[in-house]
């Protein structure tokens, strides 16, 4: 078990150090570009090759990525040339405001998406089992951008009691809570039927099982077969899936938080992309490789224990 | 998009993973395939009817749309709603949305499958490799694949995008470095499951080229799986394409593309909503339409 996490770490450090050198190299092909975006397009190109010099860009790359690799194991990933803040700061608070929201959509997607997918697969091709699936394949084939339009539409156009956009803080005259209830729902929904289709796939496997029908021919009531017998066996194989969810919850969020004006870490990205902010970029970089990472060795955890015969 | 970032690496859709019995195997094309699920499931049904009505709109734009796509005219802008001349109105810049979404099916029904077509190409021809050569061979790929699929894909997306550009071409490649890996993993995972086959071993005592024995005797196998793969990464690309196109880095403007067109009118969405509703609308019905025939096919096959 010990062995199986150094070896699981080991390898999550060596694929961060091939990322952060795979997009140093990409995003440094041209790092002339740096200081004349700097310098904006006024400035003389003798204070361009100035800078230029200044900010160590006439070094090798080999040189420059491993200065900065060795900044960057001490905390420190540069200053971002689009916020002219320390990278450090700007990623921990927009990290930090994706991660609320993930937060809280994840504990409404797995209560919402378990009980439907439940309640689908435990009888097949039922009335409630029809209605489900084909509610979740629609639910998971509209574009995230599109059901935030849709639901923009109702909410705020026609009806006028939710915020349009989210942007944290009281200025437009809603509560923080309001904020929230449009994006989550907006996630809920499309990332939910996705995760509901998977839930009743897996039940519904479950449900032909031998014990299952032992369980029903003995006499137990249908209620406990589902909630003692079916339920945790149903829910191995969704589980990681589930905990994949994080991942898209992280760095996904980017196109609700673009709908919604919310100040996060896909928003921040996609700014960073635009703008060529490359120190941002990096370091956003790493931080969304970790936690896919993360979340993907705590998968193998969680498989494990909800599957006894799983071992390593 | 996601899909974005969202499909689970390595996790085949459910009910795919047991491959079929060994002895003869099934013969039937993908047309084939596609066309039963269609007569069988009222699902597919569904789902064919929308995909055909958008390939339809796209072959035939340029005769049925009423007016050229980017045509601007401002006077319309008085009053944009949709009417007699103009069915779905006009948008911001007086534009005729439905030519424009007419035309804009054409744009992503040819990028979509472009691209799906090239991920599927390379996933293929790497899963077969891995799967039938094994060894470092394998290793290495399955390892490039691994770190491919460590990055966020929206982010991978936003990476190359803002390093080379937008442009269909890109959008093509980014999509097709991001599903490969996918593809590969299920046709490697077929692979290693038939490779020790007898009629495998038999092909080999033939004498038959290891080219010839990984696309006619291994690759058949992959068939079930790859179909359904096949129409869910349709839906999937068409998501991503509307996506990026929303976020600003899709397909460069004037053309007319679904995500690009919600994203140049969103900001009037208080005023002249159908502007953003109606291209919206197009392109959810269409993933709707893709996904519907990978559940009609996925059916199939366990009821198989």
């Amino acid at each position: 078990m010990l062995r199986y996490t150094a070896k699981q770490l080991l390898f999550m450090a060596a694929t961060l150090l091939v990322v952060s050198f795979l997009v140093f190299a990409l995003n440094e092909l041209t790092p002339i570009d740096v200081a004349r975006k700097l310098l904006g397009p006024y400035a003389t190109q003798d204070q361009v090759d100035t800078l230029y010099k200044q900010m160590g860009l006439d070094r090798s790359l080999l040189a420059r990525y491993w200065e900065y690799l060795g900044n960057a194991l001490r905390g420190d990933f540069g200053v971002s040339i689009l916020y002219s803040r320390p990278v450090a700061e700007i990623l921990w608070d927009r990290l930090g405001n994706t991660l609320l929201l993930a937060g809280i959509c994840f504990s409404v997607i797995v209560p919402f998406s378990v009980l439907l997918g439940v309640l689908a697969g435990m009888r097949e091709r039922s009335f409630i089992d029809r209605a489900v699936s084909v509610f979740a394949s629609v639910c998971a084939s509209i574009p995230e951008f599109a059901l935030g339009v849709f639901l923009l539409a109702i909410f705020v156009v026609e009806l006028g009691i939710l915020p349009g956009i989210s942007p944290l803080s009281t200025s437009g005259g809603w509560p923080i809570w309001s904020q929230f209830v449009l994006p989550v729902a907006v996630v809920t929904l499309y990332d939910g039927g996705y995760l509901i289709s998977m839930i009743r796939t897996s039940m519904v496997e479950v449900m032909r099982q031998p014990f299952i029908r032992t369980a029903t021919l003995k006499g137990m009531p249908f209620r406990d077969v589902v909630v003692k017998h079916a339920l945790r066996n149903a829910l191995v194989t969704p589980f990681t899936v589930i905990l994949l969810q994080l991942n898209y919850l992280v760095s996904g969020l980017v196109v609700v938080e673009m709908v919604f004006a919310y100040p996060g870490f896909g928003r921040m990205m996609l700014e960073a992309a635009l703008n060529k902010d490359i120190a941002l970029i990096e370091a956003g970089t790493l931080c969304a490789v970790s936690v896919t990472m993360l979340t993907q060795i705590a998968g193998d955890y969680g498989y494990m224990a909800l599957d006894p015969r799983i071992r390593v | 998009m996601s899909e974005m970032g969202r499909s689970i690496p390595g996790v085949p859709p459910p009910g795919n993973a047991a491959a079929k019995p060994e002895g003869k195997p099934e013969r039937k094309t993908l047309a084939g395939r596609t066309w039963l699920a269609l007569k069988q499931s009222p699902i597919a049904t569904v789902g064919g009817t929308i995909v055909a009505f958008w390939i339809a709109c796209a072959l035939f734009a340029p005769w049925i749309a009423p007016y050229p796509p980017n045509k601007m005219d401002a006077l319309l802008i008085a009053y944009p709603y949709p009417s007699t001349e103009h069915w779905l109105g006009v948008d911001n810049l007086g534009r005729d949305i439905l030519s424009r979404i007419l035309w804009g099916a054409r744009t992503v029904l040819t990028v979509a499958p472009v691209a799906v077509l090239g991920a599927a190409t390379l996933g293929i021809i790497l899963g077969l490799l891995a799967g039938y050569r094994g060894g470092w061979i394998d290793a290495l790929i399955m390892r490039i694949g691994d770190t491919l699929l460590a990055f966020p894909r929206i982010i991978l997306y936003l990476i190359i995008i803002a390093r080379f550009g937008a442009s269909a071409l890109n959008i093509i490649l980014v999509v097709t470095l991001t599903a490969a890996p996918i593809i590969a993993r299920i046709v490697r995972g077929v692979t290693l499951d038939v490779r020790n086959r007898d009629y495998v071993a038999a092909a080999r005592m033939r004498g038959e080229s290891a080219l010839y024995i990984m696309f006619a005797e291994i690759l058949p196998n992959a068939r079930g799986p790859l179909t359904v793969d096949l129409f869910l990464r349709l839906g999937y690309t068409t998501v991503t394409i509307g996506a990026l196109g929303f976020l600003g880095v899709g397909l460069p403007p004037p053309d007319p593309d679904w995500g690009g067109m919600v994203k140049e009118t969103y900001g009037m969405i208080f005023i002249w909503p159908h502007m953003t509703l109606f291209p919206a609308a197009a392109i959810s019905s269409l993933v709707i339409g893709f996904n519907f025939l990978a559940t009609g096919l996925q059916e199939m096959k366990r009821d198989a």
